[in-house]
């Protein structure tokens, strides 16, 4: 009796692994000798999707380039937990330099690797959303024009958590930061502000630009190992829910993001030389009410004193990703 | 300290860091009894024997299957499977089709020649029990595997009861339901058949018993008046499918009538239409609502062009013709009589009005008690008044189906083996059911189910070949796969690919993981996640 016959797996592969399915189809995750690149021990919070996707991309390009990896981290949340002095969750190569200048430090080493004819030894940059679409922003631009061979990896957790939960770049409107206080007409963060840099980083044309978050397992992987064998700048941005900054409870980050997809307020795709080439497909689409309402910086469009206007503006966010990126939606749920 | 300048302490790895003291929950792997589990009469670990046999491994699906009930390939066809009803899977798409799993492996069984397990060594205790039905025969089956010795005594000619007496060949071949059967005594079941016990003492005593399960079933129909005039046709549904069973045809005419609602009733009109009936009219006294028959049973009744009449009685027969009675229900839902008549054609009546105990074989024993509709109490552990002896199946208080019936036999033979030993019985495990809710269903597949074939309708009513059909290999696999695993670790991977401080570890022991308290957080994102909803968290202790 052969298994494979049958194309049906009790969870598909949504699952981090299965039983039934073969090895090769299975996640990096679910294998008992993964790299584990950020080691147990670190201080993050519980609950943090950061550390759990910054595991998820380095063990997969760990796996894509057998180990030989130099990983250079912006300043951060990322940073901060995973290295008090003395100790290190790090079990790769790693440095941190300054929070602008990642991108310069990993086009440098990339450059002194061609020069010892070492290209076989890849580089991967990340940060935090503070460090990629802000601070180290004008690194980053220059990384991607001059084409250097680097993945940087955006770990977007939408304001800088660990100095306080201040508003970036990437805060989406009316969400509360410590900076956007929750007062005047338009509460919490304005509309109509910040970057969008996966469309940023698509303008400089590189080779690969995708988004990602820790609730699509097999796609965030998929990416990953995708963009390892390329060379040149590529791009990858992933999105970390953070308990602390978006007050949501500490076992709701993967059910987050999921709704954060599945709501189409993050656009889930691939673009190769500034053109859009794959949008993972919404399997059940909610209304982006039900990603809010989890969510206590969004507390104050509900409550007492509910903002169904603003909840509105957001949803027109949602369904104009849904036309822009051509979004497949193969059920919408109530 | 020959360390660099402003360098104080060694690097280390942060594994010194031990972030299991931040925790206030730790999460737990625990098991939860899947609402299939909990709504099968006769007790079967379905979520567990379907686990088996998701990577094809029936033989081992088989083998767990068989622990609690020794006739799969019987239950895969007449079960009304209540599970089903209760498979959290319904609330997805479809549940989950165990009853054709279930089948699928019985007749693999078959084909192949697993065989049941080996009795335990001779205990040198001997349980007669009486009625060789399905209740008595599973009895017979648990107390052998234990090691009694074990006599079946029927007052038939062969071994079944209503699975050969009652239950209609197009729902049950008769080659499946001997083919259980041999396989069931070949593990030294002695039977007595032809042999009516009359006097239960009497025999206990003569055969050196040390305990007895009594199962004669209820095989007395229900009268009910009705004047009927010199050339009317009346008979009995039980008669009916009892002699054709055995091989009679009797003539009923073009259009006969069936008095009841419940699956004999069913079971009648279907047959009547393979007997050679133009038309098969059932007409019950209540609402379809309240009918007794299964859904399953009504919907393959109309499906072979039995018709339906509700609210009607019956008030006189005569040839060629019936006059009934047009009910209302009150306000507490009884039918009641409206006066209005009408005459319908009907060339033979068949009554199907329930069934009662014949308890007589009980009468010599002191401390019996016989409730108000004739069934026999029983306590907890299935034992009547009297000790060592104890009843199951559809004489003793309960829904009357085979699987039911397996049920008491197994639970009566769990008791008896302990009371013969002086000792409780096991106590049931006390499990929290798996309700849809504590699942995470996004992991799981969209996947209809596989409808088992059914012979197209106008072949059905020909002839007595059974009417629905099997599923192959692979649609079996297939709808094994299905199953939600409710309340059951199956080995996902979801615990240790999503925690956030690599603290779920791989292991070769139980489910196969294990928390590492040292860096648990409790975040709680294993058990969020976990599709199953096979993992809770616990409070610290302070």
């Amino acid at each position: 009796m052969t298994t494979s016959a049958v194309k049906f797996y009790q969870v598909g592969s949504r699952a981090v692994g299965n039983r039934l399915l073969p090895e090769q189809q299975r996640s990096e995750q679910a294998r008992p000798d993964r790299a584990n690149a950020l080691n147990s021990g670190h201080r993050a919070c519980q609950g943090c999707g950061e550390a759990l996707a910054a595991r998820y991309v380095l063990d997969a390009a760990v796996r894509a380039t057998a180990g030989k990896l130099i990983v250079v981290n912006a300043t951060g949340c990322l940073e901060v937990f995973s290295t008090p002095y003395p100790e290190s969750s790090w079990q790769l190569p790693w440095m941190h330099s300054v929070f602008a200048n990642a991108p310069a430090v990993a086009s440098g080493i990339a450059a002194a690797l061609t020069t010892q004819n070492r290209s076989e030894v890849r580089v991967l940059a990340q940060g935090g959303d503070g460090a990629t679409v802000d601070i180290g922003l004008g690194c980053l631009s220059g990384m991607f024009e001059r084409n250097d061979d680097v993945l940087y990896v955006c770990y977007d957790n939408e304001a800088y958590m660990n100095t306080g939960v201040q508003r970036s770049g990437a805060t989406p409107p009316a969400a509360r930061t410590a900076t956007t206080e929750v007062v005047g007409a338009e509460p919490g963060n304005p509309f109509g502000q910040g970057k969008d840099l996966p469309r940023i980083a698509m303008a400089h044309e590189i080779g690969y630009v995708a988004t990602a978050t820790v609730a699509e397992l097999h796609d965030l992987e998929h990416k990953v190992t995708k963009a390892m064998s390329m060379r040149g700048a590529r791009y990858l941005h992933v999105l970390v829910p953070c308990p602390l900054g978006w007050g949501s409870a500490p076992a709701d980050t993967v059910r987050l993001a999921r709704l954060a997809h599945q709501s189409a307020l993050f656009p889930v795709f691939e673009a190769e030389r500034g053109e859009l080439t794959s949008v993972l497909p919404i399997r059940r689409r909610v209304p982006v009410e039900a990603y809010l309402r989890i969510q206590r910086r969004y507390a104050h469009l509900f409550g007492t004193r509910p903002r169904p206007d603003i909840v509105d503006r957001i949803q027109q966010i949602a369904d104009r990703n849904i036309t822009r990126y051509r979004i497949d939606v193969e059920e919408v749920s109530q | 300290m020959d360390k660099p300048f402003a360098i104080t302490l060694s690097v280390r790895s942060s594994l010194a860091n031990h972030t299991g003291n931040w925790r206030t929950e730790r999460p737990v792997y625990q098991d939860r009894r899947p609402p299939c589990s909990q709504a099968c009469p006769a007790g079967e670990q379905i979520q567990a024997w379907l686990y088996e046999a998701e990577d094809g491994g029936y033989e081992r699906a088989w083998h767990r299957l068989v622990v609690d009930n020794p006739f799969p390939a019987i239950l895969g066809r007449v079960c009304y499977h209540p599970c089903e009803t209760a498979c959290n899977r319904a609330q997805l798409d479809e549940a989950v089709g165990i009853n054709s799993v279930e089948r699928f492996l019985g007749d693999e069984a078959l084909e192949r020649g697993w065989s049941l397990p080996e009795p335990l060594p001779d205990t040198g205790r001997r349980v007669l029990v009486v009625g060789g039905g399905p209740s008595g025969l599973s009895a017979a089956y648990h107390l052998r595997l234990r090691g009694h010795a074990v006599e079946i005594h029927d007052g038939a000619g062969a071994l079944g009861g209503m699975m050969r007496y009652g239950i209609p060949a197009f729902r049950l071949p008769r080659d499946v339901l001997d083919a259980e059967l041999d396989r069931l005594l070949s593990l030294g079941i002695s039977v007595r058949l032809g042999r009516r016990t009359t006097d239960l003492a009497a025999e206990m005593t003569e055969g050196g018993f040390d305990a007895a399960f009594v199962a004669v079933g209820a095989q007395l129909s229900r009268r009910a008046y009705i004047p009927a005039g010199q050339s009317a046709r009346v008979l009995d549904a039980l008669s009916l499918l009892s002699g054709v069973s055995q091989g009679e045809r009797p003539e009923l005419g073009r259009r006969v009538v069936v008095y009841g609602g419940g699956n004999t009733a069913m079971d009648a009109a279907r047959t009547a239409r393979r007997l050679g009936a133009e038309e098969a009219l059932v007409v019950y006294r209540r609402t379809r609502e309240v009918m007794p028959a299964n859904d399953i049973e009504v919907a393959e009744a109309l499906g072979e062009g039995v018709q339906l009449r509700w609210l009607s009685t019956v008030t006189h027969v005569d040839g060629g013709r019936l006059t009934v009675e047009r009910m209302r229900l009150d306000e507490n839902g009884k039918p009641q009589p409206t006066g209005e008549y009408e005459d319908i054609e009907g060339d033979a009546l068949v009554l199907a009005l329930g069934q009662e105990v014949d308890h007589s074989l009980l009468d010599g024993l002191a401390g019996v008690k016989v409730c108000e509709d004739g069934v026999i109490e029983v306590d907890h552990n299935m034992m009547t008044g009297v000790p060592g002896v104890f009843a199951g199946g559809d004489m003793v208080p309960a829904a009357r189906s085979v699987a039911v019936a397996v049920g008491h036999g197994h639970a009566a033979a769990d008791a008896v083996d302990a009371w013969l030993r002086g000792a409780e019985p096991p106590a049931p495990a006390v499990m929290e059911t798996a309700s849809f809710d504590l699942l995470n269903p996004w992991y799981y597949s969209d996947a209809p189910r596989s409808v088992q074939p059914k012979l197209r309708a106008a072949r059905q009513v020909s002839d007595f070949a059974e009417v629905v059909g099997g599923l192959d290999s692979a649609t079996a696999l297939f709808e094994a796969r299905r199953c939600l695993s409710c309340g059951n670790c199956f080995g996902c991977d979801n615990c240790y690919g999503l925690c956030p401080d690599n603290a779920v570890l791989k292991t070769d022991e139980g489910h196969g993981y294990a928390i590492d308290l040292n860096y648990c957080k409790g975040c709680g994102i294993c058990a969020a996640e976990c599709p199953a909803g096979a993992i809770t968290m616990q409070p610290e202790e302070c």
